[in-house]
């Protein structure tokens, strides 16, 4: 058997179809799953992925919170639904408040698009268990609305609980606290981060690495496992 | 001392393509009855000393060349009495 | 409101003595006469807006025409084809029942006006076009040109427009793979925004522009029409209302890659469904041009009622509903059946879609606006049949001393320390520099099929998972080059970018060309640009990569001053299996570089010549196209059987630039011995054309020296990929540290 995988298009999406193949890539299931959807396909998992929902005109997947597909994927997620948050995603996932803490425009102003390396601080959520805790890899990044920030009193909980789950190593590229790209809420079923796994799947695409590929075969030896 | 406040929007006649965004999804959060949003930019200028008629025509001039872009955008100008932050 | 009589057809004809204000509108007297002939009545406001729009250069190439018919005339014979020049874009087989159309474009003017948004439209134009052929955009590249790169103006420009060739492109999800970026005061008032794009699709979905079967439906969609890019038509406006109205309608328009992108996907959907008959995107000209062209091409006539048009603004009257540029919309003509479908599809991407006409069988584009006919014409005499005008041309009385002013007899360096400082000097200057800091501005990886981006040599797509087939895409041009000689510099625009897509190991196919000029009404500027035009069309012949379509870009120019005449020229290649490409960065310390092709004392138009010597004159390098599809093959066979690792095309800068390039990216360095028969100047700067460098594993020397000794390929072993510095024997060494800080410090220290 395998597992389920929804990916959630929003209009503006753009790296649903490259999230459906890293899923396949890894073994698993892609679902396409449509913003007006009323229920998640009784998918195992979803992924919320990159692109530019509704423009991100007003702020980063604050229109694309609203939509219909959330209401079921807020309530399973609060039940222990795994969810992944990738870059817009991970924006949509803080917007909605399953994540801490929200991104701002980079530090620099410009958009950034770069092969970045991050340290694995947490390998023991949903979807990072194939990797080994202070693991370093390397995983594009492209965005304009990146830096992470949260409050102290958050950041003091993220880092005391170990929910910090990936964090930028050599460049800081965007001015993010605590140099953060990804963080995982109190369970670990919910991960966000601001890197895109999905683009580091296939050795001569994009970067060329496969440093990604973890994050998808994680949940799915979770899912098939459980 | 005291603030002035520049409004910059984008010209009524250049698509918001913000502003429409954000309307389009109004009705679906319930909320009716409004037929347009435009989005624009509010600068807060905290001017050292008197907002006299020489230190308004500068902040004009600071803002037709540099706060908006008058290619696309039309802004105001206007002073706004900074009330003393109670404490 | 008051209003005056509509200016309808039946109105135009009881009053032939209403005078129009067509100079006003850029119409000549001898075309606006043609057109009173041509309707045998004066026009009405709503024709007159349309003729004048349409009969622009912009839009009719009624000064280019002449020469460009070469490109079909010359055009080399290729099983390849399948669309041809006169369609949005070109297509081309790609084998495996792929087909990929391309196109490059300029937006010049609005970018300059408004750098961010002149750049955003301008991506937004070229995507659209390659959608109305039925394909899905993989890629965009954009080719730019600057005035002086720490020219004060420079830092409002570049900024803006890069930001807007991201702000839009990214939104959109597509990866951008190339490109170039050059600075040269002769794009001062000028700047050259270029954008190029690439789409896929199978045999069986090419779209064309044609509205054909009587009965069926005109369809609107995408964006509503606003005042955009109508500045002339408010004169007539003014003419037909006397009140109040704003004041004047922006050129400017603003761009929304959101609503492309729903644009994108909602078009591919009724595509897959097969939903549409015809289709034509809104550029120039908007619904003037989609109306006109979509009716001229097909069987019939059309019919149009522009009351059903959604305004985004209610006061807009007729002549600037015909004539408005608001972005991110389409025309699609649907048979009647599929219109529920096709408008069900609109309304699930949130996209606003209007049927406003349909398909007559009479042979009349006949529009309507509150009841009345204020356009009745035939669509031919608007699309296709506007002024076409033999411009003089003749050769600049400058040219003879510029070219006599010769490049190779400019002081050269005397010592290895000065060689050296030229060489930092060179790969620092902001021509040569690393453009990281523009480029990291873009996607490079969206879509997940990115093989190679810039600053490889060309850039590469995947379009089949299975097979592994792929696509490049390479732009070049160099003004300086065509300055000096503009028939010679076109041919060493297209061989260079040919070559660039063999560098990576993709078979060159077909051409796209984007062709910059100053005013045609200037002999001299018309003269290069017949030069250019004669040139790139006799090239295209040699090498049998035909020209599939692309764009003209005059008027170039700030008072007498023309730039430079820049023909950046598209080659577009394939290759059958992406995991064979050839990157340009060193693999691995111990390969064998080798030296492809003859290296000669040419230093006209190089970049060692405006660097040191601030200085433009003599003849650019000569151009052998027979060496170069010799250079090419050996090229792609190397890539193919594995016998190199890697491989850079050397151009401006020369040698020294192309190792630097590759050693930095790589991380390796390398040491050089400079080849009998050469002095170590010409060795490193020489910019002579056909001539590559790649490195060779030592287990494929033998191997790849028999191949090209029976090519017969000059091919010079010149150094071996080692160490962490660049070291040219008997002269100097630089570490790649230093040369890294040099290299990738100079374009943030004036942009950043």
């Amino acid at each position: 058997m395998t597992a389920r995988i929804g990916v959630v298009t929003f209009p503006g999406s753009l790296d649903d179809r490259d999230t459906q193949r890293a899923i396949r890539l890894a073994g698993a299931e892609p679902v396409a799953l449509w913003h007006k959807d009323k229920d998640l396909k009784q998918v195992d998992a979803v992924v919320l992925c990159g692109g530019f929902s509704y423009g991100d005109y007003l702020r980063a997947g604050a229109i694309a919170r609203f939509s219909p597909v959330m209401e079921p994927l807020i309530e399973q997620a609060k039940a222990g639904l795994p969810v992944l948050g990738i870059c817009n995603g991970f924006q949509i996932l803080t917007e909605a408040h399953l994540l801490p803490g929200t991104m701002l425009r980079n530090n620099h102003l410009h958009f950034i698009c770069r092969d970045q390396k991050l340290r694995v601080e947490n390998a023991e959520t949903a979807w990072t268990s194939d990797y080994t805790a202070g693991q370093e890899i390397h995983i594009p990044l492209k965005n304009i609305d990146g830096q992470y920030v949260a409050d102290q009193h958050t950041l003091d909980t993220l880092e005391s609980e170990g929910r910090v789950a990936f964090r930028y190593l050599d460049v800081n590229p965007n001015g993010s606290n605590n140099d953060i790209a990804g963080v995982a809420n109190e369970a670990g079923n919910v991960v966000g981060l601001m890197p895109h796994p999905e683009h580091a799947v296939e050795p001569l695409i994009g970067t060329g690495r496969t440093d990604g590929l973890p994050f998808f075969t994680s949940i799915l030896k979770k899912l098939v496992n459980a | 001392m005291a603030r002035v406040v520049v409004d910059v929007m984008l010209k009524p006649e250049i698509l918001d393509p913000q502003g429409q965004a954000v309307q389009r999804a109004l009705p679906r959060l319930g909320f009716e009855g409004i037929s347009d949003v435009r989005q624009g930019k509010r600068f807060e200028l905290e001017v050292d000393g008197p907002v006299d008629e020489a230190a308004l025509a500068r902040i004009h001039d600071l803002a037709e060349s540099f706060l908006a872009n008058t290619v696309i955008e039309d802004f105001t100008v206007r002073v706004e009495e900074v009330a003393e932050a109670v404490k | 409101m008051s209003r005056t009589p509509l200016d309808t057809v039946e109105h135009a004809a009881a009053t032939p003595d209403v005078e129009l204000p067509w100079a006003e509108l850029g119409l000549k007297k001898d075309e606006y006469e043609r057109v009173v002939e041509i309707l045998g009545r004066r026009p009405t406001g709503a024709e007159l807006a349309m003729y004048s729009v349409m009969w622009s250069e912009h839009c009719s190439y009624k000064s280019s025409k002449v020469h460009l018919r070469q490109f079909g005339e010359k055009a080399p014979e290729n099983d390849a084809m399948l669309v041809g020049i006169g369609e949005n874009a070109g297509v081309v087989d790609v084998g495996q029942g792929y087909a990929v159309t391309f196109k490059v474009e300029s937006h010049n003017h609005p970018s300059y006006v408004e750098p961010y948004q002149g750049a955003a439209t301008g991506v937004g134009g070229i995507v659209r076009d390659i959608i109305a052929m039925g394909a899905r955009p993989v890629a965009v590249v954009d080719p730019l040109r600057f005035g002086a790169a720490d020219h004060p103006d420079t830092k409002r420009v570049l900024p803006g427009v890069v930001a807007g060739i991201g702000g839009y492109g990214n939104c959109l999800g597509l990866p951008n793979i190339g490109g170039e970026v050059v600075f040269d005061s002769c794009y001062q008032g000028n700047p050259l925004v270029n954008a190029g794009c690439i789409g896929v699709m199978r045999h069986e979905d090419i779209h064309l522009a044609k509205a054909s079967g009587a009965g069926n439906k005109v369809i609107l969609y995408g964006a509503r029409t606003g005042g955009d890019g109508i500045g002339g038509a408010s004169i007539l406006a003014s003419e037909t209302f006397d009140d109040a109205k704003p004041s004047k309608r922006p050129a400017v328009q603003v761009g929304d890659p959101f609503q492309e992108k729903l644009l994108i996907e909602c078009t591919l959907e009724a595509f897959r469904e097969k939903l549409v008959v015809g289709i034509q995107d809104l550029g120039a000209a908007g619904l003037s041009c989609a109306t006109s062209e979509l009716a001229s091409n097909g069987s019939g006539g059309m019919r149009v009622t522009l009351d059903d048009v959604p305004l985004r603004d209610s006061t807009l009257s007729p002549e600037e509903i015909l004539m408005s540029e608001s972005q991110e919309r389409m025309c699609a003509v649907v048979e009647p059946g599929k219109v529920d479908r096709f408008l069900e599809i609109c309304e699930k991407w949130d996209v606003i879609a209007t049927v406003i006409g349909e398909v007559t069988d009479g042979d009349r584009l006949e529009i309507y606006w509150h009841g009345g006919k204020i356009v009745d014409v035939d669509p031919r005499t608007v699309a296709h049949e506007g002024p076409v005008y033999e411009r003089p041309y003749a050769r600049p009385s400058w040219q003879d001393a510029l070219q006599a002013d010769d490049a190779n007899k400019l002081p050269r360096p005397a010592t290895s320390e000065e060689l050296k400082d030229q060489v930092l000097k060179l790969v620092g200057s902001p021509n040569q520099a690393s453009k990281s800091w523009i480029t990291s501005q873009y996607d490079h990886f969206v879509q997940g099929n990115t093989v190679l981006a810039q600053p490889e040599d060309s850039g590469m797509i995947r379009i089949d998972e299975e097979t592994g087939l792929g696509v490049a895409l390479a732009t070049d041009g160099n003004g300086r080059y065509a300055k000096l000689d503009p028939y010679t510099g076109a041919q060493l625009a297209l061989a260079e970018a040919y070559r660039n897509v063999a560098t990576t190991g993709a078979k060159p196919l077909a051409v796209s060309d984007c062709l910059n000029f100053g005013s045609p009404e200037d002999p001299a500027v018309m003269w290069q640009f017949a030069e250019a035009v004669r040139g790139l069309a006799d090239a295209c012949q040699q090498l049998g990569t035909p020209v599939t379509g692309g764009n003209v870009s005059l008027y170039n120019q700030t008072g007498e001053a023309a730039i430079h005449p820049t023909p950046v020229v598209a080659v577009l290649g394939v290759i059958d299996d992406v995991a064979r490409r050839t990157p340009v960065a060193f693999q691995e310390e111990g390969q064998l570089l080798y030296l492809l092709g003859d290296t000669r004392e040419e230093f006209g138009g190089s970049a060692w010549s405006q660097v040191v010597h601030d200085h433009l004159g003599g003849l650019p390098p000569k151009v052998d196209l027979e060496r170069e599809r010799l250079l090419a093959e050996i090229l792609i066979a190397a890539s193919r059987d594995g016998m190199i690792d890697s491989a850079h095309d050397l151009s401006d800068g020369g040698l020294i630039q192309a190792v630097v390039e590759s050693a930095l990216l790589g991380g390796k360095g390398a040491r050089l011995i400079v080849p009998d028969g050469l002095d170590a100047f010409t060795f490193l700067f020489s910019e002579s054309a056909g001539r590559a460098v790649v490195a060779v594993p030592r287990s494929e020397e033998v191997r790849f020296n028999d191949m090209c000794g029976a090519r017969g390929l000059p091919a010079t072993r010149i150094g071996v990929v080692d160490g962490d510095s660049v070291d040219v024997q008997g002269e100097f060494t630089l570490s790649l540290t230093e040369l890294r800080e040099i290299h990738e410090g100079t374009i943030p220290a004036l942009l950043a």
